[in-house]
């Protein structure tokens, strides 16, 4: 926690900044130029942030902004998605003067932003991954990447790599980006072979590391030899998918280092290049669009080196995928289309490419996973 | 080897699979637990005590290169938090369970500030012992891979129930847990007696700390315990202060809880919340099943602050 000894400081440096600005230019038109030079940016984490994961990742996006001029950075980690997160972000704001939030966690968003958001209108709260409607209010924004896009490349390395027809992949929530990239890692395994199945296991959590393993195992002991994941901290699943001889696809940071040679490749984070330059912008007072989106090709995301067990038809399908998504335009859900209930999700012809919203409400699983949402 | 379709055989083959991977640190704490109640203390803090020694326990194995090296800093660091309870809880008028709940936020605290830059390394793990070489299939293997400290702790449960019934030692123990001022009357000093069973407990408790995070999941993360030192509390109780019940409650409980995701992978994947409480749901069902309002408490030390 901060203490009340940094609010001195830095409530001492901001008068005594004004002050001496005030003097040398005269008048009001100092304020801004002293906003400029000293802006306060909280970052808020769900979990440990050096946990080979989500937390990592935008723990890195908090690094680079850092080494920016004139920027302080507050963090807290372990912030659970409850009244908790209300209080760190109202204690960021009233005690250490933040003025850009970023609350990364889900959960933060719907109520607990939308909450404290309305009785700060000069304060900015950005978030990770929840969807903005103009109805809510001006001051939050929300960005994200197409991260299922490096989950569709995921499951090309995949479905080259099994040998079961069999890929699992361990679930926290059935949320819609969570969806995304189960039906992402899916489809892009069925380019390789349409015989292949997605066997999925929701944790319920987004961190629970015992389950997380108990998961990984039965999806082995079901035969998958291609394991991906979408919880906050990989490790757990990378370790246990190993130790079964399990391939591993990774998510959100590079686990390479913990999966060596089994490692296929990963989709993951690349938020130093976003948090910049929203920094950058509140810095120069200039507004921050309130919905932010971005792909491969905007550097939002980005894959990790293939591994040595990536074969060259693999690699050559991987690639020329990379460079056809980098061009735009490309969908992953394209007609015809069932979900694994046999409902129509795309008539033949239509398709969802990655920018479209809809995608962002996403409440179903495709024909190939098994699983449920409910 | 390749893996064989073993359809729904799944579902037994994690329950026992899951019971021999989940159960130890629940076998350790409640063991640790199970000694410090029958001399009359309760040691909440030991959820505490399990992370500090998931996370000393971790550090210590990457620092040495030896797991075994973890496993003994595990118990030494799990004992200083049992002694420093014990010592705590002596003086007149503190209340134990206060101190428990004051030692669990106190243990995790410090595990996480100590423990940050070990979440990346990666320590070695703890050796198990392969006994399913009589299957081809690589899933019953894979189940029947049984950890070292499993067997301790079985063997550890056979141990205590000895020595609870037949050794002086044990006795001790039972008098203080019963009768303060019985154990008094006979020239035993229950603060000390209490002060190393406490610190005994603790030293369980860490060990089955050192199991979360050098074998299975086999890492340290904050995120490593989801409350397993709280439910080996409780399943002392369940338990009725047994030793040898409180090796098997810790087993089925650990088996329970591979229920939900082996029931997703063979395709039950309706409702798996509800799989997932089926540990708890488990437990209470046992407990009304065998509850009876005559023999509550039956078992339970009588000098314990629940009995009094």
């Amino acid at each position: 926690m901060n203490t009340p000894k940094s609010l001195n400081r830095r409530r001492f440096l901001g008068t005594t900044a004004a002050s001496l600005a005030a003097a040398s230019l005269g008048g009001l038109s100092a304020r801004p130029a002293v906003a400029q030079t000293a802006l306060t940016v909280g970052f808020i984490y769900v979990g440990p942030k050096d946990d080979f994961g989500y937390n990592q990742a935008h723990a890195e996006g908090a690094a680079a902004v850092k080494a920016m001029e004139g920027v302080t950075v507050l963090e807290e980690e372990n912030v659970p998605e409850s009244q908790d997160v209300q209080n760190t972000m109202e204690s960021m704001i009233n005690f250490d003067g933040a003025q850009l939030l970023f609350p990364t966690s889900f959960g933060y968003f719907n109520p607990h932003i939308l909450e404290v958001a309305p009785k700060y209108p000069d304060i900015r709260f950005e978030h990770a991954g929840g969807l903005w409607t103009p109805e809510n209010p001006a001051n939050i924004g929300s960005y994200f990447g197409y991260i299922g896009m490096g989950q569709y490349l995921n499951g090309i390395a995949a479905g080259h790599a099994t040998a079961s027809k069999k890929i699992g992949f361990v679930a926290a929530k059935p949320i819609p980006q969570v969806l995304n990239n189960i039906n992402s890692f899916l489809l892009g395994a069925r380019t390789v072979d349409p015989s292949i199945t997605c066997q999925v296991i929701f944790t319920g959590e987004w961190s629970m590391a015992v389950k997380e393993a108990e998961a990984t195992n039965a999806l082995a002991d079901q035969g998958s030899d291609v394991i991906t994941c979408h919880v906050d901290g990989p490790k757990g699943v990378c370790e246990t998918a190993v130790s079964r001889g399990a391939y591993v696809c990774g998510y959100h940071a590079d686990q390479s280092p913990l999966a060596g040679d089994l490692y296929l490749t990963g989709a993951e984070w690349n938020w130093a290049g976003i948090y910049t330059d929203m920094v950058a912008k509140t810095q120069a007072g200039e507004p921050i669009d309130n919905f932010v989106r971005g792909g491969l090709a905007e550097g939002f995301i980005k894959m990790s080196p293939l591994g040595p067990a990536v074969s060259d038809a693999a690699r050559a399908q991987f690639e020329a995928t990379r460079a056809e998504i980098e061009a735009g335009g490309f969908a992953a859900i394209k007609g015809p289309l069932n979900d694994n209930r046999g409902n129509v999700i795309a008539a033949a012809g239509e398709a969802f490419v990655e920018t479209d919203i809809a995608l962002e409400s996403m409440d179903y699983l495709v024909e190939g996973v098994l699983g449920s949402t409910r | 080897m390749d893996p064989v379709d073993i359809g729904l055989w799944g579902v037994p083959l994690a329950i026992l699979g899951g019971a021999i991977r989940v159960s130890t640190p629940f076998i350790f704490v409640s063991l640790g637990e199970c000694l410090t109640e029958r001399s009359g203390r309760i040691n909440l803090g030991l959820e505490g005590t399990l992370v500090f020694g998931a996370m000393s326990g971790y550090a210590m194995a990457y620092e040495t290169g030896s797991p075994f090296i973890g496993v003994l800093a595990a118990a030494v660091a799990g004992m200083l938090f049992g002694l420093f309870h014990g010592w705590i809880c002596k003086f007149e008028g503190v209340n134990d369970i206060a101190v428990g709940i004051a030692m669990m936020l106190f243990g995790m605290g410090l595990a996480f500030f100590l423990g940050k830059p070990y979440i990346q390394p990666v320590a070695p793990d703890l050796p198990a012992i392969g006994f399913g070489w009589w299957s081809d299939i690589p899933q019953v293997r894979a189940a029947l891979q049984v950890n070292v400290l499993f067997i301790a702790g079985g063997i550890l449960a056979l141990v205590m129930a000895w020595m609870f019934r037949s050794t002086r030692v044990g006795l001790v123990v039972r008098v203080v847990g019963d009768s303060t001022d019985a154990a008094r009357a006979i020239g035993l000093n229950p603060d000390v007696v209490r002060l190393l069973a406490t610190g005994a407990g603790g030293a369980l408790a860490g060990v089955g700390g050192a199991y979360l995070s050098l074998y299975y999941p086999g890492s340290w993360s904050e995120g490593i315990s989801s409350g397993q030192g709280l439910m080996a509390v409780a399943l002392v109780i369940f338990a009725r202060w047994n030793p040898i019940n409180c090796f098997w409650a810790a087993l089925l409980f650990g088996g329970a809880g591979a229920l939900g995701p082996a029931l997703q992978s063979v395709g039950v994947s309706e409702g798996y919340y509800l799989f997932f409480a089926a540990p708890y749901v488990l437990t209470l069902g046992l407990l009304i099943l065998t509850s009876s309002p005559d023999r509550a408490m039956q078992g339970a030390p009588l000098a314990l602050s629940l009995t009094k």
